[in-house]
């Protein structure tokens, strides 16, 4: 896959649709494509977070340890960003993500991904538009919990 | 040491001194001969005057033509015998006067390897350094001339001046009138001068000492911003050295000014009251010629008379001011140096000290007054508070620190008799600040072991002469005559019985400090040469296929098939940059880099041959495109320009203007334009950069011009590149490289750790670590050990103690700079390699002192607390409350 079929993909993820194609270039060309057979983790729960990854192909399982083992909370596939929570909020990883087939990602470093969204403030607001779908998401799943809880 | 520099010179060349004082003497009736014939060729062969010719000379009737011609004869023979005579005592002054100076350079060395330690606080080698190499060299030419040279030129001079009053005596006053004058005031002008010197010395000397300075706290100056405030400093103190010199030299023309005009004055004389006698027919004129050119022989041993009297005065001062520096207090008696040729015996029973005193400079009490008793095998940890004492009692217990007082014993005998060799193999000591030698791993690590010459070594029989001829010389100027380049390796000390066992017991002593895999990675990172080593090139090989059929076999396991692309002479490699495709070889001349091929001569040509030159323009524009779209916005001070752009910032301009020429239609390319672009695809890597330029046709070519390289007859790019080869070693590449051949995918999670311990498993399967391992004991670790990590420095000091098997081992809190887990680990590696051995630790951490039989509390110079961690860890100790502290 080249350069130019990176950036198709890009364009189609709502984070970046608003980016001038020679920025998404940029972001393409300075982001190192990895790819992870099924079961390979991408970082593990508790790692210092260095990058954030879109998902290209394929797709990875989010666990999360609790006392009784790992618990799968999500799965995220194509076009979808992972790990952005850790180097936003400059926190250890929050869970542990593991390809479940085979899967090609695009990993941006922190410093890059920095870069990125303090240069283009179309970025920071997809960013936080997306972070409130998922706190909504989140608020949903523990009202239903609650519910579940005390019924 | 000697302080007088005249009572040196004399006691150690006695003989060559009386032998030249001889020779001297026996040469002043031949010079005076010389100055006698010139006048009898004047007077009685030109003049003819007093003879009757035909003259008989040994039989034979001379006319007077043929008897000037004879006296010509004995006047060349005559200046050929006292010139071959100089000659000779000039060459037997040299050497006389550089074996002087090679013994006062030894005697200098030899004795800083004496020096107290605590000394090497106060001296530092930016002063020391210029002391035994520039300062004393002047000192060589005047060793050697000391007695002869004064006897030499005042005899000459005394001939000369015979000479002189025989012809007449006023001609005799006339020469040497002036003598006296020029003996009085020239020495006293040249006092200053010499006083001048001195200062310059000592300024000089700062001089240096701030250079090392600089040089030993370039951090420091960086870290601060102190660069201006220290070129203040060398600017102010350059200006003084400048200021002494200045006067030097203008001291220096006024001796020489009126030193010449006193030497003009006897001519003169000669003139005027010569050629009045002349006239008058009290002297003949052969006479007046022969005096003025005996009295311009005199202006040269006057000089030099002048010179050395100037010389001496300079020459006491430098040697005084020098021997002064080396002769500290407290030294190590040079008897405890002296070589040993057995090998040392053990020393076996309890270390005991008794009432034990150390102190810095006859007063400040490091060590005030210890006792206590080691048993053998016995293993002590030491604790205490930094600054009381704890350092001094390891240094102490090693003599490294001479006792002011108190006796310690080693079995019942004496430290202080115990010769450093025999202490140096028996005893072991390693500090924070052990120090490693330029030298390999290996090396550094025998050291320990390097006490005594063991086996000569052998030699060719010439060689072996020569050999001798130069240990002798070394003989004649006091140095010691053993070959340094013999077995120095002692065996004995090491416990084993011959090469192939030290190898084994340098792993061994490797793993007991926790270097071993260390030492293996940088075997991977090493080389060999297949032509010494073929058997393990052959070993290398096999791990290669080996590896291969692996990766093969892995078909299903996709995640380690990926991780490697082999090098293959027939396809191009999509994880290597262009410039690795085209040349597929490692390089072995700096022409032949990969960032150097788009500017090589012998490779444009190849690519001009096969018409790869014309697609790498179009793939250069391609990529210039691609730069200059994703990185004209960003300002050109981006950091994203070194890190990822193939364009600097500055270039980029010039791009688009190419670019934009490109463009127009109809018009070719400027050939400048077309070279700028063919520099670009060079470092194209497929899979990393994923630019849409490596087209099939592209990597074709450049399969095509691989082949076209790798073929051609060019001599540069045979000695330029060693091609890769599946089937034979390289001899340019690391073993990693050489077991690896190929490139690591990009874009594999994980890719060299992998890769890594797949490479460690295939070298353990065919046995090849031992082998890794020895490459990388053979590793450089530059200077004072720069080029290693500082806990690898730490851990190889350690080894260099551990080889030796020491009957007692001091560890002066060395592993302080490790982490907690490599502390434990070593601490648990030494102390199983040290069972049965007496062991001292100076511990960092109280917390480790559980490990030892015995604790040692040491403060205030004194042993506070001794006892079983166990028992003295209750409330209301120091043992106590120093453990709660570090916790």
């Amino acid at each position: 896959m080249s350069i130019k079929e990176e950036v198709e993909v890009l364009r189609n993820i709502p984070l970046f649709a608003k980016l001038e194609p020679a920025k998404l270039k940029l972001l393409a060309f300075t982001s190192e494509r990895v790819t992870y057979e099924n079961g390979q983790p991408l970082f593990q729960q508790g790692d210092p977070g260095d990058a954030a990854y879109i998902v290209m192909e394929g797709a990875a399982d989010i666990l999360i340890n609790t006392p009784k083992g790992p618990v799968k909370v999500a799965t995220l596939g194509k076009h979808q960003i992972i790990g952005e929570i850790a180097i936003l909020c400059d926190v250890p990883r929050t869970a542990t993500v593991t390809a479940n087939q085979h899967t090609v990602t695009l990993k941006i470093n922190k410093e890059t991904f920095f870069r990125l969204v303090t240069e283009f403030p179309q970025m920071s607001v997809e960013i936080m538009r997306e972070l409130a779908r998922r706190l909504d998401k989140t608020n949903e799943q523990l009202r239903q919990a609650v519910t579940k809880a005390g019924s | 040491m000697e302080t007088n520099l005249h009572r040196y010179v004399w006691t150690h060349s006695r003989r060559e001194t009386t032998f030249l004082i001889l020779l001297t003497l026996v040469s002043l009736p031949i010079y005076y001969v010389t100055l006698d014939i010139p006048k009898n060729i004047f007077n009685q062969g030109i003049l003819g005057k007093g003879v009757t010719f035909p003259k008989e000379v040994f039989g034979i009737p001379f006319e007077q033509v043929g008897y000037l011609f004879w006296l010509c004869f004995l006047f060349l023979l005559s200046v050929l015998i006292n010139g071959g005579i100089k000659q000779y005592i000039n060459t037997y002054k040299g050497r006389l006067g550089e074996r002087l100076l090679r013994r006062l350079r030894y005697e200098l060395v030899s004795r800083i390897m004496r020096f107290p330690l605590p000394h090497f606080r106060k001296v530092s080698s930016g002063e020391l350094i210029p002391m035994i190499t520039a300062e004393v060299e002047p000192l060589g030419g005047y060793m050697g001339d000391a007695f002869a040279q004064p006897l030499i030129q005042a005899g000459t001079l005394a001939t000369i001046a015979t000479f002189l009053f025989i012809q007449n005596w006023i001609m005799g006053i006339a020469a040497i009138i002036f003598f006296p004058l020029q003996g009085w005031i020239i020495p006293k002008m040249q006092r200053k001068v010499n006083q001048l010197g001195k200062e310059r010395v000592r300024a000089m000397r700062k001089v240096s000492e701030r250079i090392g300075e600089a040089v030993a706290g370039a951090q420091e100056i960086h870290a601060h911003g102190t660069a201006t405030y220290e070129r203040a400093d060398f600017s102010d103190r350059l200006g003084k050295v400048f200021g002494i010199r200045f006067q030097i030299y203008i001291r220096k023309g006024q001796v020489k000014f009126l030193n010449n005009f006193l030497n003009q004055m006897a001519p003169l004389m000669f003139y005027s009251l010569g050629g009045y006698l002349v006239i008058q027919g009290d002297l003949t004129a052969g006479a007046l010629a022969a005096a003025l050119t005996a009295h311009k022989d005199m202006s040269a041993p006057w000089k030099e008379l002048l010179d050395y009297y100037q010389q001496t005065a300079d020459s006491k001062i430098k040697y005084e001011q020098v021997t002064e520096q080396f002769k500290p207090e407290n030294m190590f008696e040079e008897a405890l140096q002296a070589p040993i040729s057995e090998p040392p015996k053990p020393l076996q029973g309890d270390v005991v000290a008794n009432n034990l005193v150390v102190a810095e400079d006859g007063a400040v009490r490091l060590l005030d007054g210890v006792n206590l008793a080691i048993k053998a095998g016995e293993k002590v940890a030491v604790v205490g508070k930094v600054g009381g004492g704890k350092e001094a009692l390891a240094r102490a217990l090693a003599r490294l620190y001479l006792p002011s007082g108190g006796k310690l014993t080693f079995g019942g005998v004496d430290a202080m008799v115990l010769p450093e060799p025999t202490l140096g193999a028996r005893v072991g000591y390693v500090a924070q600040d052990s120090y490693l030698f330029s030298a390999s791993v290996r090396d550094n690590i025998l050291y320990g072991l390097r006490q005594r010459l063991v086996n000569p070594r052998e030699r060719e029989a010439a060689l072996e002469v020569e050999r001798q001829r130069v240990l002798a010389e070394s003989r004649r100027s006091g140095n010691l005559d053993l070959d340094s380049e013999a077995d120095w390796v002692d065996l004995a000390v090491a416990g084993v019985d011959g090469p192939v066992e030290l190898s084994a017991r340098l792993v061994e002593v490797l793993r007991a400090v926790d270097l071993e895999e260390d030492v293996f990675q940088l075997g991977l990172r090493g080389a060999i040469n297949p032509k010494q080593h073929p058997a393990i090139a052959a070993r290398i090989l096999e791990a290669r296929k080996t590896l291969l059929q692996r990766l093969g076999e892995a078909s299903g396991d996709a995640t380690l098939r990926n991780l490697i692309e082999p090098f293959h002479p027939e396809r191009y490699n999509t994880n290597a940059t262009l410039a690795e495709n085209l040349l597929f070889g490692t390089p072995i001349q700096p022409a032949f880099e990969v960032d150097k091929l788009a500017v090589n001569q012998a490779v444009l040509r190849v690519l001009g041959q096969v018409g790869l030159t014309e697609m790498l323009v179009k793939a250069g524009r391609g990529i210039a495109a691609e730069m200059v779209e994703i990185f004209a916005d960003l300002p050109p001070d981006h950091e994203f320009f070194t890190q990822f752009s193939f364009i600097s910032s500055d270039d980029l301009p010039e791009f688009q203007a190419i670019l934009a020429r490109a463009a127009r239609e109809g018009t070719p390319m400027l050939p400048e334009d077309r070279a700028k672009l063919m520099t670009l695809p060079f470092k194209i890597i497929q899979t990393r950069h994923r630019l849409d330029v490596l087209t099939d046709e592209l990597k074709a070519k450049v399969l095509e011009a691989r082949k076209a390289l790798h073929g051609s007859d060019d001599p540069a790019v045979k000695a330029g590149v060693e091609f890769f080869d599946p089937d034979s070693y390289n001899a340019a590449a690391t073993i990693q490289d050489n077991i690896l051949f190929g490139k690591l995918a990009y874009g594999q999670a994980k890719a060299s750790q992998r890769v890594g311990k797949l490479i460690e498993a295939i070298v353990n399967e065919t046995n090849l670590r031992p082998t890794i391992v020895e490459v990388g004991l053979e590793f450089q670790v530059g200077i004072a050990g720069a080029r290693l990590a500082a806990p690898q420095r730490t851990k190889v000091a350690i080894a260099r103690c551990l080889i030796k098997r020491p009957d007692l081992l001091i560890v002066n809190e060395a592993t302080a700079i490790l982490d907690a887990q490599g502390q434990a680990r070593t601490l648990e590696g030494v102390l199983k390699e040290g069972e049965g051995r007496t062991l001292v630790w100076v511990l960092h951490n109280p917390a480790l002192a559980e490990r030892f039989d015995r604790v040692l509390v040491v403060g205030e110079g004194r042993v506070l607390e001794s006892g079983a961690a166990s028992e003295l860890q209750k409330s209301g100790t120091l043992f106590a409350e120093l453990t709660a502290t570090a916790a």
